[in-house]
């Protein structure tokens, strides 16, 4: 294991960022375990469970975790600098192509189809995720409260999001094995 | 309240309650932003989401593309900062601390309990995306057959994002 410096960390994660198609994720674990040996798989995994208790996305959770671990708050903001700068960039200049271009026919039209695929692959992953959960009356019944209340009645998520998830959390607990 | 103001309180919120990042609050974004202040079409919001996946990097740049539309590159800076700066000091704060709940069994419990919520939250933003990018029974079909070949086979969902862009470049969609 090598610590590695605030700079080699900026530029380690900024490569990674130019790298992120279809999710950072994979490309962040790969870096850290893999290539530059920072961490051992076990840490990583240890990360990425903390990770996903957390709100925000996880790939930037685990980026934070490891900056600060090396080298603090100074860590933390160079790692996060390092994995969003390059693909900041580069929605920016797509927001400025759709601001300028995004309602011209032809464009318009791909941008439905994209939009329309990209459902389903959103759709599939949320199933996917569900997987053997879809047997339990319970997960089912507190997944279509929520589809129904946010979805369908467009409630606010906030109070959905407290209200529903600590009943969920209190009936997991008592339920326990 | 100006639109700079109002996205840095509304995203700063939403930042802090995005369990498994921005796709499962993007029913909330949905009303901020559709609903509620007018900035964008549900079309448009479905449109920016698509970018968003079809761009490298994290998908939370959404908020990016978002953000200029509302206010231009002050927007965007804005509403990229509201959403990371919180839940990027909690997980500072947290993973100090963190270690020390390793085996606590309410950990289990918070997890088994989240799950459904989170994912009831990501079939809430399916179901916004499909209705924003439904312009007839060619785009639900499309949404429906990009649903099962992601479930049932190992195809690499890019290629079904550029048949999408290519029945939609068509005029099919």
């Amino acid at each position: 294991m090598t610590v590695p410096t605030v700079g080699e960390m900026f530029w380690a994660f900024f490569r990674t960022g130019a790298r992120g198609f279809g999710g950072a994720l994979p490309w962040v674990r790969r870096m850290l375990v893999e290539e530059r040996v920072w961490l051992t798989a076990q840490e990583f995994t240890d990360i990425f469970s903390v990770s996903n208790f957390l709100p925000g996305p996880n790939v930037l959770n685990v980026t934070v975790i490891v900056g600060s671990r090396f080298h603090g708050v100074p860590g933390a903001l160079a790692a996060v600098l390092g994995l969003i700068a390059l693909p900041l960039v580069v929605v920016l200049v797509l927001a400025a192509l759709y601001a300028r271009f995004g309602q011209v026919p032809g464009i318009d039209a791909i941008l439905h189809g994209l939009g329309a695929a990209v459902a389903g692959l959103v759709i599939a992953t949320a199933l996917k995720m569900a997987g053997s959960l879809l047997r339990s009356p319970r997960f089912v019944g507190f997944l279509a409260v929520t589809f129904g209340a946010i979805a369908l009645l467009r409630w606010p998520l906030i109070p959905v999001l407290l209200g529903f998830a600590s009943v969920s959390v209190l009936v997991a607990w008592f339920r326990r094995a | 309240m100006n639109p700079l103001a109002t996205l840095a309180i509304s995203f700063t919120a939403l930042s802090l309650v995005a369990v498994g990042g921005v796709t499962p609050v993007l029913p909330e974004i949905h009303r901020i932003v559709v609903v509620r202040h007018h900035w964008l079409t549900s079309a448009q919001l479905t449109d920016l989401f698509a970018i968003s996946h079809a761009a490298p990097g994290p998908n939370m740049l959404l908020v990016a593309l978002i953000g200029f539309q509302v206010a231009g590159l002050p927007g965007a800076l804005v509403a990229t900062v509201a959403v990371c700066a919180p839940s990027c000091t909690l997980s500072y704060l947290v993973a100090r601390v963190w270690q020390r709940f390793r085996d606590a069994p309410w950990r289990r419990a918070v997890e088994v309990g989240l799950a459904p919520i989170t994912i009831g939250l990501m079939l809430s933003t399916g179901y916004l995306l499909a209705r924003g990018a439904y312009t007839g029974w060619v785009a639900a079909a499309l949404t429906g057959a990009t649903a099962a070949l992601v479930l049932w086979t190992r195809v690499n969902p890019l290629w079904l994002f550029a048949l999408g862009a290519l029945l939609g470049m068509a005029g099919l969609v």
